[in-house]
C-alpha cells in the first residue's frame, strides 16, 4: 500500500487524501477503521493523527533498537530477526489494546454528552421555577417546554432534603431500608420512573415532546409539591394541607397538562395522556404528606378531623391499609366532583 | 521500514529536526548518569516511615488550618489529597452511628448511609459543577468538599458531649446554633475555594448543591439523638 503521496502534503496535520490513503499500513488499522463509530469527521482525523503518531513512535522504537540488535540479529540469523519481529508485534498488539480501551471510555464516561443540557444561567432557572406554577392557556400551537436537566435534578434533591426532614420530625421508621435510601428511592423513581411511563404514552398516541422535554416538565412540576410539603411537614394542620394541595399542586399540574395538551391531537390521546399525568401528580403529593409524617398527626389530636383515625399507628399492615382507605377516599371525592 | 518512513513524510513539516535523512542518527543506549542523579534528589524510597508519614501529615493538618481560616487561596487545589476527607468522613459515621430510639428497628444512619452520602454528594456536586463549565479537576473538588466537612465534624463533637452532659430544650437550643454556624462556615469555605473555578455568572448555581449537601449532613448530626 504505498503511495507518492508524500508530496502532496500541504497541511501541517496531514491533509485528508494523505491520511486516507495512508491510514491502511497493516491489518490491524484497517479492522479499525471499518469499527471506528465516532460521528464526526474531525474525530476521525483526529484519532488518525494520533494513530500515525504512535505508529511512528513505535517504528522509531523499532528502528533504534534495530541498530541495537543488528549485530545480535546478523550474529543469530534467524533467532534475532524472529524476537525482534515478535517484540514489534506485541508492541502493536499493545498499542491496538489501549487504543480501544480508550476510544471506548471516551464514549461512555463522556459527560460532556450532558453538558448542553447545563447550560442554564440563574435568571432562568428562577424564571422557569416561577412558571412552572403558572398554567399558560394556549392549548392550539405547542408550547415551549425548556429542555434542560439542572433545574428538575436540583428540585429532585431539594424534595429528597424536604422528605427527609419530615421523616425526621415524624420519626417515621423505615423496616427494611434506610431513610435516605427511600427518600431518594421514592423522588428519583418518581422523576425518572413517571417521566418514562408518559414519555411512553406519549409516543403510542403520537405526542409532540420529546424523553428530554418530559423529565424537565415533570422536574420543574415538582416545585410546587416541594413548596407544599415545606410547609406542611413544619405546620401541623390538615386544611392547610388539602388547601395548599389543591392550589399548588393544582397550578403545577395545570401547567404540565396545558403543556401536553398543546402537543398532543385527539380527544381520545389527550384524555388518557393528560389525566394520566394529572392523577399521578395530584395522588404523588397526597402520597408524601400521608405516608411519611403520620405519627406527628397523632400529636395533634385536638385538631378536629375526620381523619384522624390515620394517627394511630405505626404498624405496617395498618399504614398500607390507610393508605388504600385514602386513596379510595381521594375516588369518591374526584367521583362526588366529578357527577 | 518503508512504511514507517511514508507515514513519517506527512509530518515532516511539524518537526523542527534538522537531521538530514542521509546522516544515520547515532546515540548510546546505555543509561546516562545524570537522570539517576536527579532520581534520587525526588526518590522518597529510601527515606525513614516516619518522614514519609510526617510529611503527609503536615499537608493534611496544613489544609486543616486553611478551612479553618479561608480565604481565597489554592493551597487546597494544587495538592490535593483525599486523606483528609476519609479522615473526617470515618469519623463522622462513626460518631453518628448508633444513634436510635429504637433499637430493633434502625432509626439513626448506618455507617455505610453516611459514607454513601458524602462521597456520592460530593462526586455529584463535582459533576454538577463541571457541567456547568468549571476549570477545576474531579480530584480537586472531592478535596475541597471533602475537607469543608470539618467544621461539621467538629460540631458533632461538641454535639455529643453537650448530649452526654444533659439533654433538653436548652440542650437543643445549644446544638441547633453550634449545627447552624458550622453548615453556614463549611459552605463560606468550599464556597471560597470552589468559586474561583467557575464562570462569574453561574456561581450561584454551583453553592446551591453545596448547600443543600452541607444541609443534609448538618440535619443528620442536628437531629442524632443517643440510645437511651
Amino acid at each position: 500500500m504505498s503511495s507518492g503521496s508524500g508530496s502532496r502534503n500541504t497541511e501541517p496535520w496531514g491533509s485528508f487524501d494523505d491520511n486516507l490513503i495512508q491510514g491502511g499500513g497493516s491489518a490491524v488499522i484497517d479492522m479499525e477503521n471499518m469499527d471506528d463509530t465516532s460521528g464526526s469527521s474531525f474525530e476521525d482525523m483526529g484519532e488518525m493523527h494520533q494513530r500515525m503518531k504512535e505508529e511512528e513512535e513505535v517504528a522509531a522504537e523499532a528502528a533504534a533498537t534495530e541498530d541495537d540488535v543488528a549485530d545480535d540479529g546478523e550474529f543469530l540469523g534467524m533467532k534475532g530477526l524472529k524476537g525482534q519481529l515478535g517484540r514489534q508485534v506485541a508492541d502493536e498488539v499493545w498499542q491496538a489494546g489501549k487504543r480501544q480501551a480508550s476510544k471506548a471510555f471516551n464514549l461512555y464516561a463522556n459527560i460532556d454528552i450532558l453538558r448542553p443540557y447545563f447550560d442554564v444561567e440563574p435568571v432562568q432557572v428562577r424564571n422557569r421555577l416561577i412558571e412552572s406554577l403558572i398554567p399558560v392557556r394556549m392549548i392550539n400551537f405547542p408550547q415551549k417546554i425548556a429542555g434542560e436537566l439542572y433545574g428538575p435534578l436540583m428540585l429532585v434533591f431539594t424534595l429528597v432534603a424536604i422528605l427527609l426532614h419530615g421523616m425526621k420530625t415524624s420519626g417515621t421508621v423505615i423496616r427494611e431500608g434506610t431513610l435516605m435510601g427511600t427518600a431518594i428511592g421514592t423522588c428519583f423513581g418518581y422523576w425518572l420512573g413517571v417521566s418514562a411511563f408518559i414519555y411512553f404514552l406519549a409516543y403510542l398516541v403520537n405526542a409532540q415532546i420529546t424523553m428530554l422535554q418530559m423529565l424537565s416538565l415533570l422536574g420543574y412540576g415538582l416545585f410546587g409539591p416541594c413548596i407544599v410539603l415545606l410547609v406542611t411537614y413544619n405546620i401541623h394542620f390538615h386544611f392547610l394541607f388539602y388547601g395548599l394541595w389543591l392550589l399548588l399542586g393544582g397550578l403545577s399540574t395545570l401547567r404540565m397538562v396545558a403543556a401536553l395538551l398543546s402537543r398532543t391531537v385527539g380527544q381520545t390521546p389527550r384524555l388518557l395522556l393528560c389525566g394520566t399525568l394529572g392523577l399521578l401528580h395530584m395522588l404523588f403529593l397526597l402520597y408524601l404528606h400521608f405516608n411519611y409524617h403520620t405519627i406527628v398527626e397523632g400529636q395533634n389530636q385536638k385538631h378536629r378531623d375526620r381523619f384522624l383515625w390515620f394517627s394511630c399507628c405505626r404498624s405496617r399492615a395498618v399504614r398500607s391499609a390507610r393508605r388504600a382507605l385514602s386513596r379510595w377516599f381521594l375516588c369518591l371525592l374526584l367521583h362526588r366532583c366529578v357527577c | 521500514m518503508a512504511a514507517s518512513e511514508e507515514a513519517s513524510r506527512p509530518f515532516a513539516g511539524l518537526s523542527d529536526v534538522s537531521i538530514a535523512e542521509d546522516i544515520p542518527v547515532e546515540g548510546d543506549i546505555s543509561v546516562p548518569v545524570g537522570p539517576s542523579r536527579r532520581d534520587d534528589e525526588f526518590s522518597t524510597l529510601d527515606e525513614p516511615v516516619k518522614d514519609t508519614i510526617m510529611r503527609d501529615l503536615r499537608a493534611v493538618g496544613n489544609k486543616f488550618i486553611h478551612v479553618l481560616y479561608p480565604k481565597r487561596s489554592s493551597a487546597l487545589l494544587r495538592d490535593w489529597d483525599l486523606w483528609g476527607p476519609l479522615l473526617l468522613c470515618v469519623t463522622l459515621a462513626l460518631l453518628l452511628q448508633g444513634g436510635a430510639a429504637d433499637h430493633e428497628d434502625q432509626g439513626g444512619p448506618q455507617f455505610a448511609e453516611v459514607f454513601v452520602i458524602v462521597w456520592f454528594g460530593s462526586i455529584i456536586i463535582t459533576l454538577n459543577s463541571k457541567l456547568l463549565g468549571g476549570t477545576i479537576s474531579f480530584f480537586q473538588s472531592l478535596c475541597v468538599l471533602g475537607y469543608c466537612i470539618m467544621p461539621l465534624t467538629v460540631a458533632m463533637v461538641v454535639c455529643r458531649i453537650v448530649l452526654v452532659i444533659s439533654s433538653g430544650r436548652v440542650v437543643f437550643a445549644v446544638r441547633l446554633a453550634v449545627v447552624t454556624a458550622s453548615f453556614g462556615w463549611s459552605t463560606f469555605a468550599s464556597t471560597a475555594f470552589l468559586a474561583d473555578s467557575q464562570p462569574p455568572n453561574r456561581k450561584a448555581l454551583v453553592v446551591y448543591p453545596v448547600f443543600l449537601f452541607y444541609f443534609v449532613i448538618a440535619w443528620m448530626i442536628l437531629t442524632y439523638s443517643p440510645q437511651q
